[in-house]
């Protein structure tokens, strides 16, 4: 556990607060929006916001993989599975998301699908390899950070001259989702929703570098500390964002430095762009249609691509009436805010895909901290 | 019944053979499984009686009794396999009553086409596991379903055992001011089935800590007649059980992460498939609610046996109308500690 427990460290978050504490000027709000749901979670898990001075509150923002794939996407994978005698393979998280009619993989599977919970691509094409007869399809979903293990399988599979395996491609960008949230009407004209900075993604910026950030921290004037997933990692990155705040600048910063350079991994980045190509478009729970935002497999690897290779009939997705998801994801609303928060939606009985995943702003609200005493600064948020 | 050996053309193919439906019939090959399998290893004076039921004289007192169906897989694992398990989940069923455990039976589910090699070392360990104990197979019986409509084996057995006078433990009687005690490391059985599964295979030096615990029971309640609650932190681990003490007890909990004992191989691996400890299953550890003043004392005791050298003192029962576990973190911080939502694992006990 070296190299983990120190960035953990009880002694060290005390001085980082009375740091914190010390900094942050009395008579401003400090609205810092955490991109990521691994941050969330560390945010909850350690109880950080118990250690903040109450003028300076977190925003859940949207960057969890299972709360931002839309409706359309989960009916499809479940239409697929119900039209096609395919395995489908998909990470543990993705089998309790509900799509239309509360129908889930999950539900699907009590029914007879051939469902399998895996925890890698390889899992996925060794269960390509053991099943020849029969078609098997990689549920993917995540942002840059699992695109490219994604890409890999794919070359594996043609390596390997597999014809039974292909990939249902959802993988997303951040710099994109970014971009949009800080494009819309909420926060940039309404101000009904104020984000002051960003703490920017960990794992994702070890793949895509610091760089793509920098574009907007200039034309937003936002500041952006690429921070990573410890307890520690937050507080320090905190502290450097109220510091750039109170200086008026508004730089990306990376904090992650043991991870992160400003390049990022050229390798996992070739990978991914022999392998994929941009979605003109593609629909985000939340932030709707979002251009440029996604990915989908390339043309000369077609044949992998569970889309072109399964035709599905889709009817329309319906969301859930009163499901404050989209609002959440965008940091314009609180779980508490909505009104099915606990009464109907819990993580036993999810109606909404932030109370799904473990790092959804509302599993880790009603997990965590449901009877907490709301921090002022927390509570100004929304 | 050596008399009756003879009866049966061919021994049993314990090397190379499997089960197949005649094992769970009823005839002949089902009587020989019995006799040259099962009785073999279990043998004692209650299944020599060759009858459909046990029989025994029990003493006065209260009696408890408890079941438990193990589906487990997979059914071998680093510390143990499913025979052990399912002798030793029962005992601590029962011993969480504060009782002395008396008797088990079992019943097998056997899928066609089980390998009988394998069938016998999971018989052979029962038996190891219950002679260890001291508590008897005393009954029991086999069943076997198609290939397909089972997962190997299924193993369910029931426990009895005799609550020594003066000792009241139950669920409800946790009341603000008690102590929490934990009897050693937590996670163990959870990380070291999760090493051993198909698609996840990874190195640990960490084996289940599968084993029964009514012997530490019964020293710890020779010291502390009064102790209020016992449980066995299995499925959902540690959180899960002191959610439900919560509940029934109606009390709140605060506990100190930093008293929390684990291994650091377990938290590693915990760290590394993106798990929490606290939700993980044990096998052989227990959880005590006790009065403050009986902590001291029983914790003392505890470490004394060898199944509690690592225990500790973990927080503190409070009061609280909504009944929530919570936790002062390591980090300076504090959490709630909610129920398992969903399953963390698949099909681990």
């Amino acid at each position: 556990m070296r190299y983990v427990e120190e960035f953990r460290r009880r002694d060290l978050a005390r001085k980082l607060a009375a740091a914190i504490a010390r900094e942050a000027d009395p008579a401003r709000r400090y609205r810092l929006m955490e991109f990521c749901g691994g941050h969330t979670h560390a945010i909850f898990r350690y109880g950080v916001q118990d250690l903040m001075p109450p003028n300076v509150g977190f925003v859940h923002g949207p960057g969890c993989p299972v709360c931002v794939l839309p409706i359309a996407r989960i009916d499809h994978a479940i239409r697929l599975l119900e039209q096609h005698p395919v395995i489908l393979c998909s990470y543990g998280d993705m089998l309790r998301v509900p799509g239309s009619g509360r129908h889930s993989l999950l539900k699907a599977k009590a029914a007879g699908a051939d469902v399998r919970m895996v925890y890698s691509t390889r899992d996925a094409l060794n269960i390509a390899r053991q099943n020849p007869q029969r078609q098997v399809v990689f549920f993917a979903i995540g942002f840059e950070t699992t695109t490219p293990p994604t890409a890999v399988a794919i070359r594996q599979a043609r390596e390997a001259g597999l014809r039974n395996f292909s990939v249902f491609c959802n993988h997303v960008l951040t710099p994109a989702a970014i971009h949009n949230i800080l494009e819309s009407p909420e926060v940039r004209e309404m101000g009904t929703v104020s984000i002051d900075g960003f703490f920017g993604p960990s794992h994702v910026s070890a793949v895509i570098g610091s760089r793509p950030y920098e574009f907007f921290a200039e034309e937003f004037q936002r500041p952006v500390v690429i921070a990573g997933f410890e307890p520690l990692d937050v507080m320090q990155s905190a502290l450097m964002l109220i510091r750039q705040l109170n200086e008026g600048r508004h730089e990306v910063e990376n904090e992650y430095t043991r991870v992160v350079s400003r390049d990022g991994n050229l390798k996992a980045q070739a990978l991914v762009a022999e392998v994929f190509e941009l979605r003109r478009r593609f629909e985000w729970r939340g932030l709707g249609e979002v251009p440029y935002s996604a990915l989908r497999i390339k043309r000369c690897y077609a044949e992998f691509d569970a889309e072109r290779r399964f035709a599905v009939t889709l009817a329309p997705a319906a969301e859930v009436r009163g499901c404050e998801c989209p609002r959440i994801l965008r940091g314009v609303k609180k779980p508490v805010d909505c009104r099915l928060f606990g009464s109907v939606c819990t993580p036993d009985n999810p109606m909404g895909s932030c109370m799904v995943s473990s790092e959804g702003a509302c599993a880790a609200y009603w997990s965590y901290g449901r009877f907490r005493q709301p921090a002022a600064g927390e509570e100004s948020v929304a | 019944m050596n008399a009756e050996v003879k009866a049966f053309a061919q021994r049993l193919d314990l090397k190379r053979g499997r089960v197949d439906m005649s094992h769970g019939s009823g005839g002949r090959a089902m009587a020989q499984l019995v006799e040259q399998l099962f009785l073999r290893h279990f043998d004692n004076e209650w299944l020599r009686q060759a009858n459909d039921q046990a029989s025994f004289a029990v003493a006065a007192g209260r009696m408890v009794m408890s079941t438990d169906g193990h589906v487990i897989s997979p059914l071998f694992f680093p510390g143990g396999d499913i025979g052990s398990l399912a002798v030793h989940g029962t005992i601590n069923d029962v011993a969480m009553s504060g009782a002395r455990p008396l008797f088990l039976s079992a019943g097998f589910i056997i899928e066609e086409g089980f390998p009988l090699a394998d069938l016998e070392r999971i018989v052979a360990s029962m038996a190891r596991a219950a002679r260890e104990a001291g508590v008897p197979v005393a009954t029991g019986d086999t069943k076997v379903v198609e290939r397909g409509k089972g997962d190997g084996v299924f193993i369910t057995t029931t426990g009895i055992g005799v609550v020594p006078p003066g000792v009241t433990i139950s669920g409800e009687l946790a009341r603000p001011g008690d102590a929490i005690l934990l009897s050693g490391n937590l996670g163990d059985h959870g990380v070291a089935i999760m090493s051993s599964r198909e698609n996840l295979e990874f190195d640990t030096r960490i084996v289940s800590d599968s084993a029964a615990l009514h012997g530490l029971v019964a020293a710890m309640v020779e010291a502390a007649p009064g102790i209020h609650c016992l449980r066995d932190p299995t499925r959902g681990g540690l959180a899960t059980t002191l959610n439900e003490l919560a509940r029934q007890s109606r009390v709140g909990m605060r506990l100190q992460e930093t008293a929390i004992p684990i291994d650091p191989a377990v938290s590693a691996a915990s760290e590394l498939l993106g798990l929490d400890p606290l939700y993980i299953a044990n096998e052989g550890k227990l959880v005590c609610i006790c009065a403050g003043e009986d902590a001291g004392r029983l914790l003392h005791v505890m470490r004394r046996h060898p199944l509690g050298r690592r225990a500790a003192i973990v927080g503190e029962v409070i009061d609280d109308p909504h009944a929530l576990v919570q936790m002062e973190t390591a980090f300076g911080g504090s959490r709630i500690v909610d129920w398992l939502s969903g399953e963390q694992l698949p099909r681990i006990c």
